[in-house]
């Protein structure tokens, strides 16, 4: 099971040929990604790493029956491409580029309204379901497989919580990227529903930052549905309010998106809340002995 | 990004929104000369001299030193030369600036839009902004206009009104003609602010405004809707397809170490703490300052140095840090992954010996791809710097070296 994607994900590639493509593509073959080939407009019909490539994801989608796309594409051109993947009918379209222009997202969002497509990003590390598919940049070693399922808004810090969850004796069933922008395509609540639903996933670690309001929403959400244990973390507790901190949405606009603001309601709604990120593995042992 | 308000006006009016007309000027003759056009061409005595700077209240705000305030009324030549000397080249403190103010390199010398006429004015708040949970433009109004509109919300939150813009459609005219009914318009001064309304939105978009607010939106006594006021702030992301709007960025506004760092693709916002940190990526950063607080220390700044991290920019990372004479102590945080940690380590190594005598304990944790020998090339190197692998084993070394 696990969520999103497996050994049987059909992905291709688009920005299949350029220098971020090509490196990371090389990785997801390596750790035995399914990857079946790429998309680069006016280099179809050629090869690249071995793999097929095509002009368009329509014909990508056509000739090998692609289900996931990651974009490595440039930020002016990235909501196209994300456009371009729902509308050839991609079920799961990951964009790992970072800087894309708010109002592209804007009506990206919109476009993908009733649309079979589900985003993740953009700004983002992407999706790895340990030792069967990685579609990200992350590093794939640090996810052993496991029965815990990570969200995190942040690259990194979603790597430190891999492998403190897997030093601690337990491992990763699918770590998910969402992305650190103002407008994502699937929320904090959306991903932790995955990981409820999942019969692989039987604890979940929740990162979030300051600025805006998903982990709130997912807060409330988890309180009325809540089956297994959720472990969460705030980070930004000591940033200034105003100023952004590196992720183009991690701003504190209000009494609301305030760290301290979103650990309170957490904690209220029955998530076990770390105040160091150092705590993450050890908490999500204890919670999952009870 | 975010622009001065005279900058702000220009590129509205190219979109024909409607602004208080005004130039902006570096000097005291300058702005004489500026006077006597306004003068000639509205026949008044009266106009504003407005300080330019990146931060709010400034009509409440004061010269450092003087009795001027950073907005104020010029009624003869004379005014504006007193009020033009006494703002530009000072030190403007406001509520937002905090104690240490602004320098005020600009002034807006402007017309008076508060003269007589057959009906009486009024002034109304309006601003564009994007509502991140629901995805969609949202246009904040209200008939309170000229005030801070926090507390506004706060005290009298059902004089706010919300128009959301579908994203596909864009904004209607019924909508338009909903705000202006709701500002309670009518006759010539209706269709003025639909227009408005209309072509603020359109610059907006144009613009990729990250926000943008007019206070006061006014209705002068002859019925026209102008902006007196403009607050722009544009999304960075967007500069890729704005070469022109990229220009218009005033370093001088900003802090001169975030400057700096930039201009090694760093990005670093200053603080007020102890700590300093250099961390690849931006929430495992935010994450490490949090740490560096529960160790019982106060974090210097934000750093985030990226997916390379080798001696470069480690080297840059560590000369902007060590300006702050308050750094007591350095914490480098890298997760490896991609990046190799045995690299991150060398780099490290070669970056303190360029530097020379480093006088505050460094302590460096790095983890993932080949931590064990990254950390023995750190032991062996002979330099006063302590490792770690885990974070815990960070936050107790961060804790020993503030204690």
């Amino acid at each position: 099971m696990s969520v999103l994607v497996n050994k049987n994900s059909k992905i291709i590639v688009q920005g299949f040929t350029g220098t971020e493509g090509t490196f990371h593509a090389t990785q997801m073959i390596e750790y035995g990604t399914n990857v079946v080939g790429g998309v680069t407009p006016g280099k179809g019909g050629g090869t690249h790493l071995d793999k097929p490539i095509f002009n368009t994801v329509a014909e990508a989608v056509k000739q090998t029956g692609a289900d996931v796309s990651i974009i490595f594409v440039p930020p002016a051109f990235a909501a196209d491409a994300i456009m371009e993947a729902a509308e050839a009918g991609i079920a799961l379209v990951v964009c790992i580029t970072e800087g894309i222009p708010v109002q592209d997202m804007v009506k990206v969002k919109n476009y993908l309204l009733g649309k079979n497509t589900r985003l993740i990003g953009p700004n983002c590390p992407g999706v790895i379901t340990a030792e069967e598919a990685k579609v990200g940049i992350m590093p794939g070693f640090i996810f052993k497989k496991g029965k815990i399922g990570i969200v995190s808004k942040s690259g990194t810090l979603t790597y430190e919580a891999a492998d403190q969850v897997v030093k601690a004796g337990m491992g990763i069933s699918t770590a998910i990227g969402i992305g650190g922008d103002p407008i994502i395509g699937t929320t904090t609540k959306e991903a932790v529903e995955l990981f409820m639903n999942d019969p692989e996933t039987e604890g979940i670690v929740m990162i979030g930052e300051i600025g805006g309001g998903m982990e709130a929403e997912a807060a409330k959400w988890i309180k009325e549905n809540s089956k297994k244990p959720v472990v969460g973390f705030i980070a930004g507790q000591t940033a200034p309010p105003g100023r952004r901190m590196g992720h183009a949405g991690a701003i504190i606009g209000g009494a609301d998106d305030t760290a301290a603001a979103k650990m309170k309601i957490m904690e209220e709604c029955g998530i076990k809340v770390v105040a160091s990120p150092a705590d993450i593995g050890k908490t999500m042992a204890e919670a999952l002995k009870k | 990004m975010n622009l001065h308000e005279y900058q702000a006006k220009e590129l509205l009016k190219k979109y024909n929104v409607p602004t208080q007309e005004g130039v902006a000027v570096e000097s005291v003759m300058a702005a004489e000369e500026a006077y006597r056009n306004i003068k000639n061409e509205t026949g008044s005595n009266f106009a504003v001299i407005k300080a330019q700077i990146h931060a709010g209240g400034r009509g409440k705000g004061k010269i450092e030193g003087k009795d001027q305030r950073g907005v104020a009324v010029a009624k003869s030549l004379e005014d504006v030369t007193n009020i033009a000397k006494n703002i530009l080249g000072g030190t403007l403190v406001t509520i937002q600036t905090g104690p240490t103010g602004k320098k005020v390199n600009k002034i807006l010398v402007a017309q008076d839009v508060y003269y007589p006429g057959p009906n009486p004015t009024k002034e109304f708040y309006l601003s564009i902004l994007l509502d991140r949970a629901k995805g969609q433009n949202v246009i904040m109004y209200s008939t309170e206009g000229g005030m801070d509109i926090e507390e506004v919300a706060h005290k009298t939150p059902e004089k706010i009104f919300k128009e959301w813009v579908h994203p596909g459609g864009g904004l209607q005219g019924f909508q338009a003609r909903k705000i202006a009914f709701n500002l309670g318009l009518s006759g010539e001064a209706f269709k003025s602010c639909v227009k408005f309304v209309t072509n603020l939105y359109n610059a907006y978009v144009g613009l990729d405004c990250s926000m943008l607010e007019i206070n006061p939106l006014f209705k002068t006594s002859d019925d026209k809707i102008i902006a007196v006021d403009c607050k722009m702030g544009l999304d960075e992301n967007a500069l890729i397809r704005h070469a022109d709007l990229a220009q218009l960025r005033d370093v001088t506004e900003e802090d001169p170490t975030e400057v700096e760092a930039g201009q090694y693709n760093l990005n670093f916002v200053k603080l007020d703490g102890n700590v300093g940190c250099m961390v690849n990526g931006a929430g495992l950063a935010m994450a490490t300052m949090d740490m560096i607080k529960l160790s019982g220390g106060e974090p210097a700044n934000f750093l985030d140095v990226g997916g390379t991290a080798n001696a470069q920019t480690v080297e840059a990372g560590f000369r902007i840090i060590l300006k702050d004479p308050n750094v007591k102590a350095i914490l480098i945080n890298i997760f490896g992954g991609i990046v190799r940690c045995d690299r991150v380590a060398a780099g490290v190594i070669e970056a303190y010996n360029k530097l020379g005598d480093i006088n505050i304990p460094i302590i460096v944790r790095l983890q993932g791809t080949n931590a064990a020998e990254a950390k023995k090339l750190i032991d062996e190197s002979g330099l006063k710097v302590q490792s770690a692998i885990l974070l815990s084993e960070a936050a107790d070394l961060v804790k020993k070296a503030v204690a």
